[in-house]
């Protein structure tokens, strides 16, 4: 694996975080803000190693709350959870099939708002519940869902445009050339 | 399978939360959040410049006919303005004679006390309605001043770093506002929005079970509570009120005034 990769992903995390504080374009659409850090946990577990799972939850959780509202670090565990548990059965996925990708993606943008609300209330805080809040899960999981092949689709993209790949070697073999005579 | 490393990675990850969440106190836990999200300065200050080139390539585009036709327009609000100020302050003056003949405490004027802020950042969590403006400590911001727009009151400052503060819109449960509604002597208590998609339509509760307000009908700040002083517009009653928790009291649907969805500057109400 090239160490270029992560640094991409982290990057990704990093301006996606910034365009969801900044940018309001779904809010005054939809109503509400969509999420991209379930869509790229989901690209970093079934493409890159723990570490950059590890590394993703942590930081692109940590930028988030430090933008939000949240508690410092609450949503560090929900992002690391999902891309955990993608990690432990990516033998079985089929992770070129788009289809995988969407029914991944929905799963952990459905996920990842339920544990930090859950986490919140543990901490008794008072978030925004009710219809709102259901309105909103759905929006998030369905944008999530379609955001995530999108995302794998850039960064298979970014990935043959900046990445080094060996040349595959030719079979051919000057040695067994048929030289042809008159 | 889980292995050696998977179980690093989630003891790390598990005691990194427990840390961060549970242990650190208030005030760490603050500076750590302003500490990181400081990392995020160079993006904004990058965005602040785009939008203020666009703005500026727009006004370069603005014809001269256009210029001059809101010219006159501003005279003329200016003009009306003026007219309006001179006898608005006949009136202060005999309010003040009256207050002075009955003795009662003059009402402080807090429109000279109004600080402009640029909104910066909005949550990026859906469950919570907040901003971030640019006053910051620095610029003597401290939590619990109100915030308004030209159209109403927007919320309240809740924490405060040096550059930056983050103010919690009406809409959020967080902000309770104790409103008055004009020409009656209702009381109630804006909770929060009351509309999932559109946040212009908050919750005004304990309301009387018997009370009589038709939509239309203006609601104001109530100045008790201490937070937020008396007669900062909110909105207006969007519906007839409706019966809650068994007949014990009503609730009414209110249109906020600010559009909270559309916030580029506002008003922060400093102490005198």
């Amino acid at each position: 694996m090239n160490s270029l990769s992560p640094i991409l992903i982290l990057l990704t995390a990093f301006i996606a975080v910034f365009l969801e504080a900044s940018f309001d374009g779904f809010r005054h659409w939809l109503g509400v803000q969509i999420d991209l850090l379930p869509s790229l946990i989901v690209y970093a577990s079934l493409s890159s190693s723990m570490v950059t799972i590890t590394l993703l939850a942590v930081l692109g959780g940590l930028w988030f709350d430090s933008l939000s509202a949240n508690p410092l670090g609450i949503t560090v565990l929900p992002l690391f959870l999902a891309g955990f548990l993608i990690y432990l059965r990516r033998g079985l996925i089929l992770r070129e099939q788009i289809f995988a990708r969407w029914v991944l993606g929905l799963a952990a943008s459905g996920f990842v708002p339920l544990v930090t609300i859950v986490l919140l209330l543990t901490l008794r805080q008072a978030p925004l519940l009710g219809w709102e809040f259901v309105w909103q899960w759905m929006v998030m999981t369905a944008s999530g869902a379609l955001l995530t092949p999108v995302c794998f689709r850039f960064f298979d993209g970014l990935d043959h445009l900046l990445v080094y790949r060996p040349a595959k070697e030719s079979s051919f073999r000057p040695d067994r050339e048929i030289r042809r005579g008159r | 399978m889980l292995n050696k490393a998977h179980f690093k990675a989630l003891g790390f990850v598990g005691l990194l939360t427990i840390v961060l969440v549970f242990g650190l106190p208030r005030q760490t836990a603050a500076q750590f959040k302003l500490a990181i999200g400081s990392l995020f300065l160079p993006l904004f200050g990058l965005s602040r410049t785009a939008h203020h080139l666009t703005r500026e390539a727009g006004d370069a585009l603005v014809s001269r006919g256009e210029l001059l036709r809101l010219n006159e327009a501003l005279r003329h609000t200016n003009a009306v303005l003026q007219l309006q100020g001179q006898q608005l302050a006949a009136v202060i003056a005999e309010n003040d004679r009256l207050r002075a003949y009955y003795n009662w405490q003059r009402t402080t004027l807090w429109k000279d006390r109004l600080r402009l802020a640029r909104v910066v950042a909005r949550d990026p969590a859906n469950w919570w309605q907040t901003i971030s403006i640019d006053l910051g400590s620095l610029q003597g911001m401290r939590e619990d001043l109100p915030v308004l727009s030209q159209e109403g009151l927007v919320g309240r400052i809740k924490s405060v770093s040096l550059t930056r503060s983050q103010v919690v819109l009406i809409s959020d449960p967080g902000c309770k506002v104790s409103a008055a509604i004009e020409g009656t002597r209702e009381l109630g208590v804006i909770t929060g929005s009351a509309s999932p998609i559109n946040h212009t339509l908050v919750r005004l509760s304990h309301l009387a079970s018997t009370t009589v307000i038709k939509p239309g009908q203006t609601v104001r700040t109530s100045g008790s509570g201490g937070v937020f002083p008396a007669g900062i517009h909110i909105g207006k009653i969007a519906e007839d009120p409706q019966a809650v928790d068994f007949g014990q009291s009503s609730e009414a649907r209110v249109k906020l005034g600010a559009d909270l969805n559309a916030l580029d500057e506002v008003w922060v109400l400093t102490m005198p």
